[in-house]
């Protein structure tokens, strides 16, 4: 401990940088694991109920608006591209390209949400809604409005994990303008990018069960 | 050996209870030993609030009819029971107050990774028992601690504020979770392996584990309720396709491995209590390490013991009733291992090591109805009767209230340098483990007779057990205050206790009573395992028994 230079960035019961940087990673992953389980209960009643009712999550899930649900998709694979491109940036103490591309990152993310609540718009206007809201007249019977209360849910959920990772990613390309990464320290971009990657994850699974099968 | 010098620097400098004063030094703080403190304070209140209402049930129970409040107040106390003992107390109790204090100072560390998550669940848990605990009182809810739907989302009473409640809560025990496996590991300091880690370290580890990869279920599962409550989304009402049942998997598959999240921690405190007090080293390190892992993986599997009557197949429940089978083999390994380290020990017969002896019986008992309750044709006779009340109860108040009262009472010297009148806690642990047996034994019999749980009356031919059963919780409750007097009077007046009265070999005792607030002047390098009793007592015992 002596024998190192100490850095602003260790906290003192850390030995050293490294020790705080794996921490600091291992500690996120733990917590993109509870992530994950907190979608698996959605993804399990997705199963149930699919199981339960295949005929209706057939023809309902024809009523999802696949043409933005793909282009959603693009827009979120894209915008992994872009962070991954910001944390290699970071890592070479590149500030201006590290914090344009967390805001060319942040800019796809509202883009995912203003075409999702179109989305969303357009099956209110329908009725096409969970539970007791369900008043779609062309298609009906037990277990489409099951369909609707799961994809409400899981998009809603879904949807609430990209608010909040823009607002992450908005807070580091913060702390990245103001110069507090180098090449020495930029763990909080690269975490920052491992929870926009999970957002981006969990998409690509909810896109084919809700939209395509 | 050279955990830390004991030169007279170290001893005479500023201690972790005094060193910053103020009470904002306090509500700030990021010392992992003063958040200790707090969760202490904290679930000290919960589980006195939580008594409370437990001897109000038995005292309902005392006579046949009504005897002090109508059925809805009945069915509202057991909920906030329920609720305050396993949120409040239970989950938080040994991992928020022994886990936070002792897992840096076992493993040489100066603090956990993440000091200022671990002040974040301070605050998580005092919100969310505010709003949980407020909810309850204000708007009645009478689900019981389940929340089974479609009973839950149909009720008259006001649930979601107490689901938001437990949804913090969780959040704040996965981030402890979290915490405590980054710092298992980070920071052990050199020379402390996987396998010279103390086996609390490693019971420690196995809950974290499932701290962190059960909790995020209960929490969406829960606010899935809320959200069927409030709005009618019908994921659970079997009036729009949805499944009551599919809510109790998800429920029981955190709510099980949480079993373990409270029984965990307390055969962590047991494995370092036996091997100071019997003064041998671990009978068989590697097995006891193990099973909690073991325990840990297989208590994921045997959530549908909770679905036996509730028209899961014959075949599943068959499964699930042989897996929970497995739970009684990692627990035997543990048994056996402590009672084996007792052979050819030096046995000191201290209040901790009478607690341990408390918790080996409860363990047992508890266990072993456990295992018959597992058997599918037994639980259809016992299902929801006061003999799964009394197993129940027998593990997780007997076996881990035993451990919590274990580990006060041997980590009190240290973490407060005080000693507590030996004479009177003695009388205490014997007043407790009595108490406890005479309120639960008479509800092993009364299940057994037929007398279904969660009614506030019964026929007239129940109550002299009832009569028993409420006598004992008196006893019961009578023994918890003459604790908390006499530790009361111990942090203010006690016999000083140096750095480690009980002679113990236990990494943690090599630091001053109380620590300092830098818990080690600079990161220790261990030469030894932890309890080497074979090298003879700590250099630095000051006085025996």
């Amino acid at each position: 401990m002596a024998t190192e230079a100490p850095s602003a960035h260790l906290a003192h019961h850390f030995p050293d940088l490294q020790t705080q940087e794996h921490a600091a990673r291992l500690g996120m992953w733990l917590f993109l694991a509870t992530e994950i389980l907190l979608f698996t209960v959605l993804f399990t009643a997705y199963a149930v109920y699919r199981y339960l009712f295949p005929g209706a999550f057939d023809e309902a899930s024809k009523l999802a608006h696949v043409s933005m649900g793909a282009t959603n998709t693009v827009v979120l694979i894209t915008s992994s591209l872009t962070v991954a491109l910001g944390i290699h940036y970071a890592r070479q103490g590149d500030k201006r390209k590290t914090v344009g591309l967390l805001a060319v990152t942040i800019a796809f993310g509202a883009v995912f949400m203003v075409l999702k609540g179109f989305e969303y718009h357009h099956h209110w206007v329908d009725g096409q809604l969970p539970g007791k809201f369900y008043h779609f007249t062309g298609l009906t019977g037990p277990g489409v409005s099951m369909y609707f209360t799961i994809y409400f849910l899981m998009t809603g959920l879904h949807g609430l994990h990209v608010l909040i990772g823009m607002g992450v990613l908005a807070w580091i390309a913060l702390r990245a303008a103001r110069g507090e990464f180098s090449r020495e320290y930029s763990t909080p971009v690269e975490l920052g990018g491992l929870y926009w990657h999970l957002v981006d994850l969990i998409w690509i699974f909810l896109f084919p069960l809700l939209y395509l099968v | 050996m050279s955990l830390s010098p004991t030169s007279d620097a170290v001893y005479n400098s500023p201690n972790y209870l005094t060193a910053p004063t103020g009470i904002r030094s306090w509500l700030l703080t990021l010392d992992h030993k003063r958040i200790g403190v707090m969760y202490l304070a904290l679930v000290v209140a919960a589980f006195a609030l939580g008594g409370f209402f437990a001897l109000l049930l038995r005292l309902e129970l005392l006579t046949p009819g009504p005897t002090v409040m109508d059925a809805m107040t009945y069915n509202r106390m057991f909920t906030l029971h329920g609720v305050i003992m396993i949120f409040l107390f239970m989950i938080p109790a040994i991992p928020g107050v022994f886990g936070n204090f002792f897992l840096p100072l076992m493993l040489g560390a100066q603090d956990v990774a993440f000091p200022k998550i671990n002040l974040l669940t301070v605050y998580l848990y005092l919100i969310g028992a505010t709003i949980a605990v407020w909810g309850m009182i204000q708007g009645g809810t009478d689900t019981g601690w389940t929340f089974y739907t479609p009973y839950s989302t149909t009720t008259v009473t006001t649930l979601s504020p107490v689901l938001l409640g437990a949804f913090i809560l969780g959040m704040g025990s996965i981030l402890t979770g979290l915490n405590f496996i980054v710092t298992i590991h980070t920071l052990r300091a050199p020379g402390i392996s996987w396998m010279r880690m103390p086996l609390f370290v490693w019971a420690m580890y196995a809950t974290s584990i499932i701290q962190v990869l059960a909790t995020p279920v209960l929490g969406m599962t829960l606010l899935l309720v809320a959200i069927e409550k409030t709005f009618g989304f019908g994921i659970f009402d079997p009036a729009r396709g949805g499944d009551p049942i599919l809510f109790q998997h998800l429920f029981w598959f955190y709510s099980h491995p949480a079993v373990y999240i409270m029984v965990l921690p307390a055969m962590a405190v047991i494995s370092e209590v036996v091997q100071t007090f019997a003064r041998k080293n671990m009978y068989g390190y590697k097995a006891v390490a193990f099973s909690s892992l073991g325990i840990a993986f297989v208590g994921f599997f045997v959530w549908g013991h909770h679905l036996f009557t509730s028209g899961q197949s014959t075949f599943a429940s068959g499964v699930f009733g042989v897996l929970s089978m497995f739970v009684g083999i990692f627990t035997a390994v543990k048994v056996f291992n402590w009672t084996a380290t007792l052979y050819k020990g030096a046995i000191q017969v201290s209040t901790p090591f009478v607690y341990f002896l408390g918790f080996l019986y409860f363990l047992i008992f508890g266990g072993l109805t456990g295992i018959a309750l597992s058997t599918v044709s037994l639980d259809v006779h016992w299902q929801d009767t006061y003999f799964v009340v009394a197993h129940f109860h027998f593990i997780m108040v007997g076996a881990t209230m035993m451990a919590f009262l274990a580990a006060l009472h041997y980590w009190w010297p240290k973490m407060f340098g005080r000693m507590y009148s030996e004479r009177w806690s003695l009388a205490a642990s014997l007043l407790v483990i009595l108490g406890f047996n005479a309120t639960f034994i008479p509800q092993f019999l009364l299940g057994n007779m037929g007398m279904p749980r969660r009614y506030y009356s019964y026929p007239q031919q129940f109550q002299s057990l009832n009569v028993a059963s409420t006598a004992g919780a008196s006893v019961l409750g009578f023994g918890f205050v003459l604790v908390l007097v006499y530790l009361v009077a111990s942090f203010f007046s006690g016999r000083v206790a140096g750095p480690n009265p009980w002679g113990s070999r236990g990494y943690e005792w090599d630091t001053p009573s109380p620590p300092n607030l830098l818990n080690f002047p600079e990161t220790p390098v261990i030469t030894r395992g932890p309890h080497e009793y074979q090298d003879g007592p700590s250099a630095e015992v000051t006085h025996g028994h």
